[in-house]
């Protein structure tokens, strides 16, 4: 069996919160005991709702913060035993907005060869012309070189920002919601783009998103997160077709397709996120789900083999 | 929201369907918005010309601003009825050319304003960065030496600093420098703040880069600009600090032309020859005046564009 | 008499480069109890027109319009305290962030019994009674203890009820919901929708909703228009629209976005080449014309509005029928 590219083995952050002067310090599980395994060429979508934990755990693989406890492995070495600059030449990032994610006060010639300064690679020349050929892999003119973010639209400007990501030739993208700061066409062109350079640089894709519609368009295996647990893990088909975790199934039902003969869903789940400092006893999504009984309410339940992956839930078959 | 791309595109200027960025330096921006700015354009002709004159002081008078001449004392400027063109802005109480002592005055208080600036500059961008950007106990200690520092009155400070150590030059400069970082460090911290949140320096760390790299590519060229307002408008303040200094003699020491010692030294004389003051005062309310009309411009056009 | 009836409005912003023609000739009708989605990418001018009826634009903002009528009241003609006895009493705006709508200064219910007060010659305790009721309307629970908190207490989707209770404290008319589900989760989104949905059916309100979600449009909407650089390029029932756009535009629109059950996992998206046009200046003919397959010369010329069906209608030079593909 090959060794998987990025591996997260019962991953967990923890902050302390401070609640007021006189209160004593909170604990608050951001992501509580993550465990996957992403292959090489795969796109592993990470789903989940704001403060679902995602935006940390993407923190995590990309080393801006250290996880509390577990481990990270790219081909089977763990991030903590490898230099902080060994792992940016192999894990690079895509961020959600393209307005806030490129430097304003830089050309796209150094935006892009940013990575290529911070590494020491190249000289001045060689750096100009892979600056060019990612220009050219990402679809942006080359007169563009010299342009700044202030002059460009947000797509070109997400072009820039994974041309800067691709320009070390990394293995793993960290796609945090790329394309949802985006118009609508938009998003089709980069995704479209997301699709070739995957093909062309064989790239590996862990992309967080909120979105399923996008999520079931290019994702091979999907992990559904809430409240910092991974609460099913499946492959796409799966996933799309017969969800087992109650939540992962709201997820689904709140996809809006443009149909006018379907309209409003008939049943939404109702509440919304619970406080993840005092998270619910027992499974942490009782409170909002449909099915819950007495023992949702008392024991957490832990990861259930289904067809094609694991569901986090008693009643999972 | 709802004109983002358009806005995007306004750097255009050809209407219609030709929506390709026009290849246009943030420098080239700031020229044109200058030169649309009349405070900004004001101040830096002011200054400008003071700038020349004082730089280039033997070219625009053939005097010696430190030769004496007791014949020729307080001969009144060329405006007054017992004016001569030899010396058009008069002489002092030692018969020293008034335009020379004027000329080479403004080098030093050009000087002191721009050395105390180039000191509590980097003294005060150092500190604010540093607690902009890591924070936590690092922004509590820094906040803490900038508030002793505010508790300083300045004046004072350099007035028992001089009494002290002795009136010189370099002492001025050193002790302004030292006392007058804490709108930078103010400013700095709070831009800086901003700063080290926003994507693209997550970004960075992201690509491997040094929070050397970091500080210096990514987050100082985005407080640069506010810095830069900071420094012209502590310039000023530094110029009248050197010239209230002076007027108390604890200052710049005579023989040197300081604009602050020429009021000090024609306090004496201003009923009789009211030029001795009005002068150097007028030159140095136009330098002020023009340095932070300058500062003012350069927030104006610096600013961000308002998006919508 | 329809309940909103806008004719060629046009909106110009003179900006550095010189005048940005943000909105140009738009024009429709609301009848009560219909849901009238403006729905556009961004520049598109479609948030401007909805604030254009409110008159909440900004200041160097031009409005122009042959009519802008409100139930029969001329809204170019009236002035600035008839406006605003409008907004808010009759005329309601719901905005995409509630943090910045909200004021953070004072309490929910301080600002509940303010927004009814200020209409209307009422006790606080009748104003307090119907706060509460429209905060247990909206699906907040302990309304009663919700009006003491402040704005920054409560999570977005809660936030973003109140903003639709305080809309609603005077039984607005009309209610204008600019992308008000944008900022919120999904499960969030659903809700808020399925809520500002059976409200307005209720009520028996106009809805204006402006988005460019196109899933939201064909979930929510009884009719759409379609904006594109400022002109409405296809408007009509939203079963029509959707059953069978015909401007390349909209086309272009629903083939960029991914289905599930429709797109093929992994195939390439529909796109839309090109960038919309800069706005600043004239630009005659079709504003599209630039990105799309079907370009003509005659594109160039005045755009004809084409009748496709009852109420649907697109401005395009091409016949229905060849750009049914």
């Amino acid at each position: 069996m090959t060794v998987p590219v990025l591996e997260l083995e019962n991953v967990t952050k923890i902050y302390p919160v401070s609640q007021g002067m006189f209160k004593p310090r909170a604990m608050l599980t951001a992501v509580g005991g993550v465990s996957l395994s992403v292959a090489r060429g795969e796109v592993h979508a990470l789903v989940g709702e704001s403060g679902s934990g995602k935006s940390t755990l993407a923190k995590m693989l990309l080393g801006l913060t250290k996880p509390t406890a577990g481990e990270i492995r790219i081909d089977g070495v763990p991030i903590a035993k490898t230099d902080r600059r060994e792992v940016a030449r192999r894990i690079q990032p895509v961020f959600q907005d393209p307005y806030s994610s490129l430097n304003p006060r830089k050309s796209v010639a150094d935006l892009i060869a940013l990575p290529l300064v911070a590494h020491r690679i190249g000289t001045s020349e060689s750096r100009q012309k892979m600056v060019a050929a990612m220009l050219d892999a990402v679809g942006l003119p080359r007169r563009m070189i010299d342009a700044y973010p202030g002059q460009m639209s947000g797509g070109q400007r997400q072009r820039v920002a994974i041309a800067r990501a691709l320009v070390m030739k990394p293995d793993v993208l960290i796609c945090d919601e790329p394309t949802s700061a985006l118009d609508v066409s938009v998003q089709a062109q980069i995704l479209n783009l997301l699709m070739d350079l995957k093909r062309e640089f064989k790239l590996t894709y862990f992309f967080i998103s909120h979105n399923l519609a996008v999520v079931e368009h290019l994702a091979d295996r999907v992990a559904v997160m809430y409240l910092g647990r991974i609460v099913e893990e499946r492959g796409r088909e799966a996933l799309f077709t017969h969800a087992s975790h109650p939540y992962s199934r709201a997820l689904l039902d709140c996809v809006l397709t443009p149909d006018p003969t379907l309209g409003m869903p008939d049943t939404v789940i109702a509440g919304s996120f619970p406080n993840p400092i005092a998270p619910p006893p027992g499974c942490a999504f009782h409170p909002r789900c449909p099915r819950a009984t007495d023992r949702c309410h008392s024991v957490a339940p832990g990861p259930v083999p289904v067809a094609d992956g694991v569901a986090a839930c008693h009643y999972a078959n | 929201m709802s004109t983002t791309s358009a806005s995007g595109a306004a750097a255009t200027a050809a209407a219609g369907f030709d929506s390709v960025p026009v290849r246009r330096s943030p420098l080239a921006r700031f020229t044109k918005r200058a030169a649309r700015h009349p405070g900004f354009m004001a101040g830096a002709f002011i200054l400008a010309v003071i700038l020349v004159m004082s730089i280039g002081a033997p070219l625009f008078t053939t005097h010696d601003p430190y030769a004496q001449d007791i014949s020729k004392r307080l001969i009144p400027p060329i405006w007054h009825a017992k004016g001569t063109w030899e010396h058009w802005l008069g002489t002092d109480k030692l018969g020293r050319d008034y335009f020379a002592r004027l000329l080479y005055g403004g080098r030093i208080s050009l000087m002191i304003g721009a050395a105390t600036v180039l000191l509590s500059g980097a003294i005060g961008t150092a500190l604010g960065v540093a607690a902009g950007f890591f924070g936590g106990r690092v922004d509590m200690v820094i906040g803490y030496i900038i508030n002793v520092r505010l508790a300083l009155p300045v004046v004072l400070v350099a007035l028992a600093v001089a009494a002290l150590v002795g009136t010189s030059l370099n002492t001025v400069i050193v002790v302004l420098g030292l006392l007058l970082w804490d709108r930078f460090a103010v400013v700095a911290r709070s831009t800086t703040q901003q700063i080290a949140h926003a994507d693209f320096v997550a970004a960075a760390r992201a690509i491997g880069c040094s929070t050397r790299l970091i500080v210096f590519s990514e987050v100082l060229p985005n407080i640069i600009n506010p810095l830069i307002v900071v420094a012209t408008l502590e310039m000023a303040h530094a110029i009248l600090l050197e010239a209230a200094l002076s007027f108390l003699g604890l200052g710049v020491q005579p023989p040197l032309p300081s604009w602050g010692l020429m009021i000090s030294e024609g306090k004496q004389y201003m009923f009789f020859s009211p030029w001795v003051i009005t002068i150097p005062g007028v030159a140095l309310v136009a330098l002020v005046l023009g340095i932070n009309l300058l500062g003012d411009g350069l927030r104006d056009v610096t600013a961000p564009d308002n998006r919508s | 008499m329809p309940l909103l009836d806008v004719d060629n409005l046009t909106i110009q912003i003179p900006t550095e480069a010189g005048l940005l023609n943000a909105v140009n000739g738009v024009s429709f009708t609301l009848e009560r109890g219909e849901t009238l989605a403006i729905v556009g990418e961004s520049g598109s001018g479609k948030s401007l027109t909805s604030l254009a009826l409110m008159d909440l634009l900004p200041s160097r903002a031009v409005r122009k319009a042959r009519s802008m009528r409100f139930d029969g009241i001329d809204l170019m003609a009236v002035g600035q305290r008839k406006m605003e006895d409008l907004r808010g009493d009759r005329m309601a705006m719901i905005f995409q962030e509630p943090m910045t709508s909200l004021n953070p200064a004072y309490t929910v219910g301080d600002q509940l019994i303010e927004a009814l007060r200020r209409h209307r010659p009422v006790s606080r305790a009748v104003a307090r009674e119907r706060a509460v009721h429209l905060l247990e309307r909206v699906g907040i629970t302990a309304a009663a203890s919700r009006l003491g908190q402040y704005p920054h207490q409560l999570s977005g989707g809660l936030r973003q009820r109140v903003m639709i209770a305080m809309g609603l404290m005077c039984e607005p008319d009309l209610i204008i919901a600019d992308e008000p589900t944008t900022a919120l989760d999904v499960t969030i989104q659903a809700q808020i929708l399925m809520l500002l949905r059976d409200i307005q059916r209720e009520f028996g309100m106009g809805l204006i909703l402006v988005t460019h979600d196109l899933g939201v449009v064909a979930r929510v909407a009884t009719k759409v228009a379609v904006m594109y650089a400022g002109r409405l390029v296809e408007t009509g029932p939203v079963e029509a629209v959707f059953g069978a756009p015909s401007h390349p535009y909209t086309q272009g629109l629903l083939r960029a976005i991914p289905v599930p059950g429709r797109t093929r996992p992994g195939e390439p998206l529909g796109t839309i080449p090109g960038q919309v046009p800069n706005l600043i200046g004239p630009l005659a003919g079709c504003a599209f014309r630039n990105r799309c397959e079907h370009a003509t010369d005659a594109c160039a010329a005045a755009i004809p509005e084409r009748d496709l069906g009852p109420g649907h209608r697109m401005a395009c030079v091409l016949d229905p029928v060849a750009t049914a593909a």
